[in-house]
C-alpha cells in the first residue's frame, strides 16, 4: 500500500529529475558528435574566476540573510498565534509577485537617475554609484532570497518551548548565556536548511546579476546562460558546468549535514 | 426539385457571407487563399515577440484576417532571440511551420538542414519583394525564405547630454562619456561594432582580426555603463545613459518617448539585417504555411505588418501605401552610402564561435588573456578532492562514533 502511494512521485522523480541528470553527465563527458571527450571537463576550469566569484557573492548574500533573518525569525515565533501568522505573511508578501518584476524595480530604483539618488539629490548628497557593482547584486539576492532563510527559521523556532528558555534563565543564564547555549542549539536544524535554501539559488541566479551587475558582474548562471541561448550553442560545455556546480552544491550541502549531525549526537551524550 | 434548388441557392448565399470579401485589397485570388477550407488545418507559426500587427488601435488584426480569409487556424507563438528559436528546433521538441528567423540564423539552419526548401509557385506574392531582397548572402539561391521585414543597428544618443556630432562608432570609444555608454550583451553584436570601427567584416574568420576587435571591447570595457539588450529602452528614454547602439525600429518607439534622444547611422557602415519568413523541416502543413508566406507578402498586409512593428519593409509597394512620415523616415531607411558599407551577420564556423563567446566571458568576468590552462585544471581538482576529503572524513568520524556509542 505504502509503495503503491509513493508510485506516482517515483514515476515523476524518475522522468523528470533522473533522466535530466543522466542526460546532463552525458553531455558534460561527450562531444557535440557524442565521442566521449573530457575537454568539456577541463575547459571548464578556464572560468574558475567566475565560479570562485559565484561562490563569494553567494556566500556574503547567506551571511546577510541569516544576520538579518535570524532575530526575526526569533521574534516572529514568540508572538502569539494571529500575530505570528500576520508577520509571516508579510514576510511572504514579496513572493507574490513576479521575481523578474522585483528586480526590475530595484534597477529603476538604484540606477543614477533613479528615485534613492533623487532623493538624496535634495539633500544636496549623491548622486551615488550603486547600480552595476557587486553590492547591487547581493543586494539584488539579499532581498529576493530572505523568506527563504525566514521561514525554515521561524518554523524551527516555533517549537522552541518557552518553558526551556525559562528554566535557563532560572538556572541563572544570563541572556547571552540563553541565546548561545539554548536557542542556538536548538534551531541549527532550521539554520542549515535556511543556508542550504538561500545558497544554492544564489549561487546559480543568473538574472539578478544581469540586471543589477550591469552585466559584466558574470556568475555561474550566465555563463551557463550563454552556453545554451548565446552564440556558439555548446550544451556540453554548459553541462559540463552545470555538472560542476552540481558537484559543488552537494559538496556543501554535505558538508553543513555531517556537522549537523555530529552536533545532534553530542547533545544525546549530553 | 425546386426545392432543392432553393437549398442550394441559400448554401451559397450562406457560403457567400461567410466568404464576405475583405475590405483591402489583395494580389492573390480568394481561390487561392480558400483552397484549404473546411479540412480542419492549423498551422504553427512561431515570429518574434511584437512582430505582428495585433489589431490593437484599429490596425489589421494579420492572423485573425488570415484565419477568416483561409480557414486555417493560425496557433501563434513568440521567441526572444534567434537562439531560442535554434535551441527549440534542435530539441526537436516542437512542430512548427513557420518560423522568421534572423539572416545569420537561416544561414546555419540551411547549412544543418534544418529549413525546407520552398514552393515559389504557391507564392505568387513573392513577385511583391523588391530585387534588392532577392538572393540574399544568407540564401544566396533563394530557396529558402522570404524577406518579411529589415532594419540597421546605429546609435541612440541624448541629444541633451552628447554634444558632439554623431556619425561614427568612435563616439563609443569618446572618454567624455566615460559612465554613460551603453554596449550589446550579445557577443555577436558588441564585438561587431568593434570590428565595423577598426573597418574588418563582420564575418571574419582570421582570428588575429577578431582578437585585436576584441583588444578594442577591452579598452572600452571602462566606459562601459552596463552590457544590456532590452534595458537600453528604459535606461535611454529615462536618461540613465546618454549613448547606446540599438536597432532603428526600436530607436523610433525610444523617440517617440523621449524626444531628446536621437538617432545616427554611422558612417563605417553597419550590420544591417533581414528576418524572413522559412517553414523548418518536418513542418506538418507545408502547403498551408505557404499562403500564410503569401499572405505577410501581401502589399497591404506588410504595411500593417511595419507600421505596427517600425522595422523596414523589402516590399516597395507595401512602402507606398504607408504614412509618409514613416515610409521616407532617414531611420528607418538610411543612405544609400551607408548601405553600401554594411553587411549581414552571416553563419560563422562552430570553432570560431566558440573562441568568440570564450573571449567574451573573459571580457566580462575581467580576466585578462594569459591564464594557463594547467595551473586552472590543478586547482579546480586539488580543491575537489580537498572538499571531498573533508566530507568523507565527516562521515567516517561519524560512523565510528556511532560504533562506539553501540558499543557503550
Amino acid at each position: 500500500m505504502k509503495k503503491a502511494t509513493a508510485f506516482p512521485y517515483l514515476l515523476w522523480m524518475a522522468v523528470f529529475i533522473i533522466v535530466p541528470l543522466g542526460l546532463i553527465v552525458l553531455f558534460a563527458v561527450t562531444d557535440s558528435s557524442g565521442r566521449f571527450t573530457l575537454n568539456n571537463i577541463m575547459q571548464v576550469s578556464s572560468y574558475l574566476g567566475v565560479i570562485w566569484k559565484s561562490v563569494k557573492l553567494a556566500a556574503v548574500s547567506t551571511a546577510i540573510c541569516l544576520v538579518l533573518g535570524y532575530p526575526l525569525a526569533y521574534i516572529i515565533s514568540r508572538k502569539t498565534g494571529s500575530q505570528q501568522r500576520t508577520m509571516i505573511m508579510l514576510v511572504m508578501l514579496p513572493m507574490w509577485m513576479n521575481f523578474l518584476l522585483r528586480t526590475y524595480a530595484w534597477m529603476t530604483l538604484l540606477e543614477n537617475t533613479g528615485l534613492i539618488n533623487r532623493v538624496l539629490g535634495w539633500f544636496g548628497l549623491g548622486p551615488y554609484q550603486m547600480i552595476n557593482t557587486q553590492g547591487a547584486v547581493v543586494l539584488g539576492m539579499v532581498y529576493n532570497y530572505i523568506p527563504y532563510m525566514i521561514l525554515p527559521l521561524y518554523s524551527i523556532m516555533v517549537k522552541i518551548d518557552e518553558k526551556v528558555i525559562e528554566a535557563a534563565q532560572d538556572l541563572g543564564a544570563n541572556p547571552f548565556m540563553v541565546i548561545t547555549k539554548v536557542i542556538l542549539p536548538l534551531s541549527k536544524p532550521g539554520i542549515i536548511s535556511g543556508v542550504t535554501m538561500v545558497f544554492v539559488p544564489a549561487v546559480s541566479t543568473f538574472i539578478i546579476s544581469k540586471m543589477l551587475g550591469g552585466g559584466s558582474n558574470l556568475m555561474i548562471g550566465d555563463l551557463i546562460d550563454l552556453q545554451f541561448l548565446g552564440n556558439a550553442y555548446n550544451p556540453n560545455l554548459g553541462s559540463a558546468i552545470s555538472l560542476l556546480l552540481m558537484v559543488l552544491i552537494l559538496i556543501c550541502m554535505g558538508a553543513m549535514n555531517s556537522m549537523d549531525e555530529e552536533q545532534m549526537e553530542e547533545g544525546l551524550l549530553l | 426539385m425546386k426545392k432543392k434548388i432553393t437549398s442550394v441557392a441559400i448554401c451559397a448565399a450562406v457560403a457567400a457571407c461567410s466568404l464576405a470579401a475583405p475590405v483591402y485589397a489583395l494580389d492573390s485570388s480568394e481561390e487561392y487563399y480558400r483552397q484549404y477550407q473546411d479540412q480542419g488545418i492549423s498551422i504553427n507559426v512561431y515570429n518574434w515577440g511584437e512582430y505582428i500587427s495585433d489589431g490593437s488601435e484599429g490596425a489589421l488584426d494579420v492572423n485573425k484576417e488570415f484565419e477568416e480569409l483561409t480557414d486555417i487556424k493560425v496557433v501563434y507563438s513568440t521567441f526572444a532571440t534567434n537562439e531560442e528559436l535554434y535551441a527549440k528546433l534542435q530539441s526537436g521538441a516542437v512542430n512548427y511551420d513557420i518560423i522568421i528567423p534572423s539572416d545569420y540564423m537561416i544561414a546555419r539552419m540551411i547549412r544543418e538542414d534544418m529549413l525546407e526548401k520552398l514552393d515559389y509557385d504557391r507564392i505568387p506574392a513573392f513577385a511583391n519583394i523588391d530585387n534588392d531582397y532577392k538572393n540574399p548572402e544568407y540564401d544566396p539561391a533563394n530557396e529558402y525564405s522570404v524577406p518579411y521585414t529589415w532594419g540597421t543597428v546605429g546609435i541612440i544618443y541624448n541629444t541633451t547630454m552628447v554634444e558632439d556630432t554623431v556619425d561614427s562608432w568612435d563616439i563609443l570609444w569618446n572618454e567624455k562619456y566615460s559612465g554613460n555608454i551603453l554596449m550589446f550583451s550579445n557577443p555577436r553584436d558588441a564585438l561587431g561594432i568593434a570590428q565595423k570601427k577598426l573597418g574588418y567584416s563582420f564575418n571574419t574568420t582570421n582570428m588575429a582580426e577578431i582578437e585585436s576587435a576584441f583588444e578594442q571591447l577591452r579598452l572600452q570595457k571602462p566606459l562601459v555603463q552596463a552590457y544590456v539588450m532590452d534595458e537600453i529602452f528604459d535606461k535611454m528614454q529615462s536618461g540613465e545613459a546618454a549613448i547606446a547602439p540599438y536597432y532603428a525600429g526600436d530607436a523610433i518607439t525610444m523617440i517617440a518617448d523621449n524626444p531628446d534622444l536621437a538617432f545616427a547611422s554611422p558612417k563605417e557602415g553597419t550590420n544591417r539585417f533581414v528576418d524572413a519568413i522559412c517553414i523548418p523541416k518536418g513542418a506538418a502543413n507545408k502547403e498551408a504555411a505557404h499562403l500564410y508566406i503569401n499572405y505577410l507578402c501581401e502589399p497591404e498586409v506588410a504595411a500593417a505588418n511595419i507600421e505596427y512593428i517600425g522595422y523596414s519593409t523589402p516590399i516597395s509597394a507595401a512602402r507606398e501605401l504607408m504614412d509618409p512620415e514613416m515610409a521616407n523616415s532617414p531611420i528607418s531607411y538610411p543612405a544609400d552610402e551607408i548601405m553600401e558599407k554594411s553587411e549581414f551577420f552571416l553563419a560563422l564556423p562552430d570553432d570560431v564561435n566558440v573562441e568568440i563567446d570564450r573571449l567574451w566571458t573573459d571580457l566580462l568576468s575581467g580576466k585578462t588573456e594569459g591564464n594557463s590552462n594547467i595551473t586552472g585544471t590543478i586547482v579546480t581538482v586539488l580543491v575537489i578532492v580537498v572538499a571531498a576529503a573533508a566530507v568523507m572524513f565527516f562521515l567516517v568520524q561519524k560512523k565510528r562514533r556511532e560504533a562506539s556509542s553501540e558499543e557503550e
